[in-house]
């Protein structure tokens, strides 16, 4: 594994090794340690083209709880607002020494053309690129309901999961859609048939347009935020017909399995899709998801800059001529 | 290939190694016993087992991974993290005892002092290990040694308990009979 940009280059084994690294670095972040010296000396990059909190500043205490040097890089207060290409952007990374580049992007396959290209010879990890994926978001998902659901063992075969919302324009939904399948759990789409993308029915998920009829048997819901941004075009009459249709509410809970786990992978529309008391109610993980995330990606940051990187290979065979 | 402890010998090196620790440290009140995954931990227990029953009372233990402390770990791809499990009390003020299976360059023990310093400030460390093969790289020795086994550097010692592998039984490989 040379670089996170796709769930889809993840094999089963590999991304369950990524979550039982998690594991036991979640335990050890719980046990006291606060720090491993681990990446002392790698410098990770957060390069980012697009606002976010959590997942920035996840990576960033990722990254520094294994002891690396983080440099953060938005867009705005840049160069990149002058009008910088991505090109330039990277190469200029490459010239200060990153070993990591944490890329968001709006653009969908930007993480791809960061690595495929060359301009950096890091890894390249995708925190979020465009409508397409956000792997880390998955595997803290998966995580959290393996976690939940299975006591951090083995795969996720056996339940099924509700991805709820405006799956078109996320990038979340898609990759949980392909992580959640490879783990062996079965994914339900809900959503009003304007917000599911052209191509879904080859996702291998199950489609539903009402959200009542799947409640009762799934073993967690997903709650996808309504993304205001990206639409220019009207996908739903009025927020209260969508909230009324699609959002959750404490009443829905209810009719929920005793089990079942409530998720949501923020920022929420509070009132929107999901209801204010169901996001704070005793069935949400909502919380645990952000604290999962810091796991999660200190384990793929280990799992890709701990060993032996193509970076470090370069550098030796440089330094032996 | 040649056997250089059986079943027995083992047992009844890691018998006397227990009445050593208990000897050293004049009981088993602090002590606690740490064991390096994978095998380093097997022992450990056994150890625990072999004290608990000498002294009638329970002994604390736990398990410490030293993978993020390795001073090697850019030298190859990287390695799966084994679990780290630490009693509630923590270890300070304890007499902790590190357990590991073969003694070689020291880098492990290194590692592990590290990963003992991140988790608090124990009375004493000292280290029990079962085959001490020589070779030290840097300055640390073992309080209590199962078996010192004389090797060339190119020779691999093996060490075999029966939880995973089956048998009891240390080997010696690469060596020309």
């Amino acid at each position: 594994m040379k670089n996170l940009l796709s769930i889809d280059d993840l094999t089963k084994d590999q991304a369950l090794e990524i979550l039982d690294t998690a594991v036991e670095l979640s335990r050890l972040s719980d046990s006291s340690v606060r720090k491993f010296p681990t990446l002392r000396g790698r410098t990770v990059v957060n390069l980012f083209f697009e606002d976010s909190t959590r997942t920035r500043i996840s990576f960033e205490a990722a990254a520094k709880r294994l002891s690396a040097d983080v440099i953060n890089f938005s867009a705005k207060g840049s160069s990149l607002s002058k009008g910088e290409s991505l090109k330039d952007t990277a190469l200029t990374l490459q010239a200060m020494g990153a070993d990591a580049v944490v890329i968001r992007h709006p653009a969908s396959g930007a993480a791809h053309q960061l690595a495929r290209q060359e301009w950096t010879k890091g890894v390249v990890i995708n925190a979020g690129d465009g409508t397409h994926e956000h792997p880390t978001q998955a595997l803290l998902d998966s995580f959290t309901i393996r976690r939940n659901l299975r006591s951090d063992q083995g795969d996720l075969s056996g339940l099924t999961i509700a991805i709820v919302g405006d799956v078109l324009h996320s990038r979340v939904a898609r990759s949980n859609v392909l992580l959640l399948q490879k783990l062996g759990a079965k994914v339900i789409l809900v959503a009003p048939p304007t917000l599911l993308p052209v191509g879904v029915q080859q996702w291998g998920a199950q489609i539903s347009y009402s959200l009542d009829d799947v409640l009762a048997n799934v073993d967690a819901v997903m709650m996808l935020r309504v993304q205001r941004e990206r639409m220019d075009d009207l996908f739903f009459p009025t927020e209260r017909e969508y909230s009324r249709n699609f959002g959750l509410n404490l009443e829905r809970i209810n009719r929920l399995k005793k089990s079942a786990i409530v998720m949501h992978p923020g920022p929420m529309n509070r009132g929107l899709e999901i209801s204010a008391d169901s996001a704070d109610s005793s069935r949400s993980v909502i919380v645990e998801q952000v604290a999962n995330g810091v796991s999660v990606r200190m384990s793929v940051l280990y799992l890709l800059l701990g060993g032996a990187t193509s970076r470090d290979l370069l550098m030796t065979s440089a330094g032996g001529i | 290939m040649s056997v250089i402890l059986n079943s027995g010998e083992i047992s009844r090196a890691l018998r006397r190694i227990s009445h050593e620790i208990l000897e050293k440290n004049h009981g088993s009140s602090d002590l606690l016993l740490l064991g390096i995954p994978t095998r380093g931990a097997l022992l450990s227990d056994r150890i625990r087992v072999v004290i608990e029953d000498i002294e009638k009372t329970p002994v604390l233990k736990g398990t410490l991974d030293i993978t993020m402390y390795r001073d090697d770990l850019r030298l190859r791809p990287p390695r799966a993290l084994m679990p780290t499990e630490i009693p509630t009390g923590g270890i300070d003020e304890k007499h902790v005892v590190l357990v590991d299976d073969v003694f070689f360059s020291g880098r492990t023990i290194r590692a592990a002092l590290d990963a003992i310093n991140e988790l608090g400030r124990p009375k004493s460390v000292q280290l029990a290990v079962l085959i001490d093969r020589g070779h030290r790289e840097l300055p640390i020795r073992a309080d209590f040694v199962g078996k010192n086994i004389p090797t060339a550097k190119n020779e691999s010692v093996r060490v075999h308990l029966s939880e995973i592998d089956e048998v009891d039984e240390v080997l010696i490989e690469g060596r020309l009979a």
